[in-house]
């Protein structure tokens, strides 16, 4: 008979659009990260470094990178013979064929799946944080507690609490209140959107509530079981957990692993971060190339100079061009004698010879002022950008551009240049 | 699949000095991210041998580790997988592998219980990419016995520690010299061979019978008039590691762009066990030039012509110059090193200056590491 203690359900299926271009092929957890990495890594890893071996991951959203980087588990030691990862798409049933409406409604559509692994716990998770946890730890705090659900919540600094969902406990860390973007919140516990629940509350709740459209775990499901009088707690996580939903957190976040012991280490031994390697050879730093202040991933050659950086594997970097506060993934190609100022550059990227960006007037963005700030070239992946272009602030460029696309070779600050369609 | 693979991995070699009193040859880490024996194992895996066996002795426990799971090279599938023999003792044998050919005796049954009908044996030193396929059309086309992969050295190379070959118009092996002082010939075997399975059972089996025990003088060199022994030349990279000064110049190899291109970039790929590690790191103060650097290393120094393995710490105002550091090696501040070989899992305290001088030296200081 199968029988799992713990299992856990990935949430992995949200676009994350304010990522902008990052995301227009791809979803946000399979967006690189920290050189090497994908979003979706540091939950996988937590699951197997925390003993939980049987993870569905609920995908919807452009899967195909996230399907083809998972795989069977492999690189996690998730290739099990029972449990193992499984990828959860939405699909087909006789009678009303459904999307996943929701996060609670995609759990609900996969039912089947956990109930066959018979758990006595549900780990409920989302693919799009930078974090080390200990799920067991939580258990245990939950198996302590006689919780029925239970909430991870991390202290957060008062002026910010109004960004999150906030919960007001008592000293024993039972949940006696909550609320969503409260303007004057009663407390610093901010939800991480990770919960763990007993099944047999999960599975009455979400039977219970299935009708609700666009069923929620926030909205619906934890006022459920609040209202019912179930016992909720809140478990306290004080480590690093770094929400990279936006363009310039991602980039924060990126930006610290290069501190010099970088809060969030993964240089430690054990709560390794694992995943999917496709390339092994070393990297090569050639004569005449600075490298300082950076992170850079195997099988990438630098030729040029490379200062405050997160490059990734299979990146090339060509003679006397100048990288400053950047992000380049992998597989990318910079021609030579460029310059690029806080540019984010998506995988199989290539970019001509002589090229500049982030010069010139920080100038909100034209059509995504929300998304393209700070400063922040994105180029998106697969993009190929011509010799001698300059491109400004705040701009964005996807797909295969050359020379007419450019006025005078310069895009301005805070432009959008996007070529969609399937040539693009 | 029309061969089998057999690596013959077993052997010391006092020329690798102190760098063999910890591993197999087999096991020296090559290249920044490889051991030598994962040359042997891709080209088998990219030509289509799911069948392996390697034949380990000596030190294998360094192998052992590194063949722990067979999938980073993509056997252990349904049909064939791969197979790590060393010597056991059983109820009509308690001796240790004598020699090469004695080491495939103790495990005849292996090719006895396949059905393949070739047997293709390589080294588990070499550094080089090859079609095997390539190597038994070319052994089929000439209806040979036996057919001998090897390489002209450039002329003048002292072939001293080779086995050299001289071959008629058609290549077939008119004379073959183990190791000669006087060589005929600047035709080296690269220690790879095509036999059919069946013959190679026979003459195992019949020098096994005379106490004969090395393939090379026992079988080769005894059959050379008797059967049809061809050489297949080939013109691509090749390197054995046979001692220290080729250790060290077979890695310096792969700073040129070249035989990086010819290894990392063009296809078939070179597998190896894959450690997550984390990004290499370069903080302030480092200074990398002309270099290889492996993942997990972080630098805060000054790397020069050098090939930094996995793992490795480089501290604050360090130098390192045309060294090679192997992996999980923690230098100190303000070291020099130059011209050596750093052994691999060291502690290099911070103030510490090795300079090979008349060669290159070899570091192993065995401190004890306080790690914080």
């Amino acid at each position: 008979m199968i029988k799992k203690e713990m299992i856990a359900m990935l949430l992995a299926g949200g676009q994350g659009s304010r990522l902008g271009v990052l995301t227009s092929k791809v979803a946000k957890p399979a967006v690189a990260f920290g050189g090497k990495y994908r979003i979706i890594d540091f939950p996988l890893s937590n699951c197997i470094n925390s003993g939980v071996d049987t993870v569905g991951v609920l995908t919807q959203y452009q899967p195909l990178r996230l399907n083809t980087h998972i795989g069977i588990g492999i690189p996690w030691d998730l290739d099990r013979n029972i449990g193992g990862v499984a990828v959860l798409p939405p699909y087909e049933k006789s009678a009303n064929t459904d999307w996943y409406t929701g996060t609670a409604n995609a759990i609900y559509q996969n039912l089947d799946y956990m109930e066959s692994f018979n758990p006595e716990y549900v780990l409920i998770l989302s693919g799009d944080h930078i974090y080390k946890m200990d799920y067991e730890v939580m258990l245990d705090f939950h198996k302590e507690k006689g919780s029925d659900v239970t909430i991870a919540v991390m202290p957060v600094p008062l002026e910010e609490a109004k960004r999150f969902g906030i919960l007001i406990t008592d000293e024993d860390r039972k949940i006696l209140d909550f609320e969503e973007k409260p303007d004057n919140p009663r407390s610093n516990l901010a939800s991480m959107g990770i919960y763990i629940f007993s099944w047999k509350v999960l599975k009455e709740a979400l039977i219970k509530r299935a009708d609700q459209p666009g069923l929620d775990f926030g909205k619906h499901i934890i006022p459920y079981c609040y209202d019912k009088g179930l016992s909720l707690f809140a478990y306290e996580f004080n480590g690093y957990w770094k929400d990279v939903g936006t363009l310039d957190s991602y980039w924060d976040a990126n930006m610290e692993l290069i501190d010099v012991v970088p809060e969030f280490n993964l240089y430690e031994e054990y709560w390794k971060i694992y995943t999917k390697s496709e390339i092994l050879p070393p990297q090569y730093i050639s004569g005449g190339s600075v490298v300082e202040r950076c992170i850079i991933g195997e099988g990438s050659c630098i030729y040029g100079k490379v200062y405050n950086s997160v490059i990734g594997c299979g990146v090339v970097i060509g003679e006397n061009t100048i990288v400053r506060d950047s992000i380049i993934m992998n597989y990318a190609e910079l021609g030579k004698d460029g310059e690029f100022n806080k540019a984010i550059i998506a995988e199989h990227t290539k970019i001509g010879d002589r090229v500049k960006m982030g010069f010139g007037e920080e100038v909100p963005n034209e059509t995504d002022p929300h998304i393209y700030d700070k400063g922040i070239v994105t180029v998106g992946e697969k993009s190929v950008i011509p010799n001698d272009v300059t491109i400004g602030k705040n701009s964005v460029v996807f797909g295969i551009t050359t020379a007419a696309d450019y006025t005078n070779l310069t895009l301005a600050s805070g432009k959008t240049l996007i070529k969609a369609g399937d040539e693009a | 699949m029309r061969a089998i693979g057999i690596i013959l991995a077993g052997g010391n070699n006092h020329r690798m000095r102190e760098l063999s009193q910890k591993r197999a040859i087999a096991a020296m880490p090559v290249a920044g991210s490889y051991r030598s024996i994962d040359f042997a194992l891709s080209n088998m895996s990219n030509s289509h041998i799911q069948r392996v066996a390697v034949l380990t002795q000596y030190n294998s426990r360094s192998l052992n580790e590194h063949l722990s799971s067979s999938k980073w090279w993509d056997f252990g599938r349904k049909q064939g997988g791969l197979f790590v023999f060393t010597p056991t003792v059983t109820a009509d044998n308690s001796s240790w592998y004598r020699g090469t050919a004695d080491s495939i005796y103790q495990n005849l049954d292996f090719l006895k219980n396949s059905h393949e009908p070739y047997v293709v044996i390589a080294s588990g030193d070499c550094v080089y990419k090859m079609d095997y396929n390539k190597l038994l059309e070319y052994h089929i086309a000439k209806k040979a016995d036996i057919t001998v992969v090897c390489k002209d050295l450039p002329e003048g190379t002292s072939v001293e520690r080779y086995g050299t070959v001289q071959m008629d118009d058609d290549n077939r092996i008119e004379d073959f010299d183990e190791k000669p002082i006087m060589a005929k010939s600047n035709t080296i075997s690269c220690g790879i061979y095509v036999v059919r399975r069946r013959q190679l059972i026979e003459m195992i089996e019949k020098s096994a019978l005379e106490d004969r025990y090395d393939f090379v003088k026992d079988v080769l060199i005894r059959y050379k008039n008797l059967k049809r022994i061809y050489g297949y030349k080939i013109t691509e990279y090749w390197r054995n590691i046979a001692s220290v000064e080729d250790y060290f110049s077979t890695n310096m190899d792969f700073l040129k762009p070249e035989i990086r291109d010819y290894f990392f970039r063009q296809y078939p790929d070179v597998y190896s066990k894959v450690d997550d590690l984390p990004p290499a790191k370069y903080n302030v103060g480092a200074n990398v030039r002309n270099s290889l650097i492996s993942s997990g290393s972080i630098i805060n120094g000054t790397v020069e012509n050098s090939i930094i393995f996995k793992k490795v710490y480089v501290g604050n105002n360090c130098t390192i110059k045309d060294s090679i550091i192997l992996n999980d090696v923690y230098i100190g501040d303000n070291t020099y090193i130059e011209n050596c070989i750093v052994e691999s899992r060291d502690t290099i305290r911070a103030n510490s200056y090795h300079q090979g001088e008349n060669g290159i030296k070899i570091v192993i200081e065995k401190n004890d590491r306080f790690i914080l």
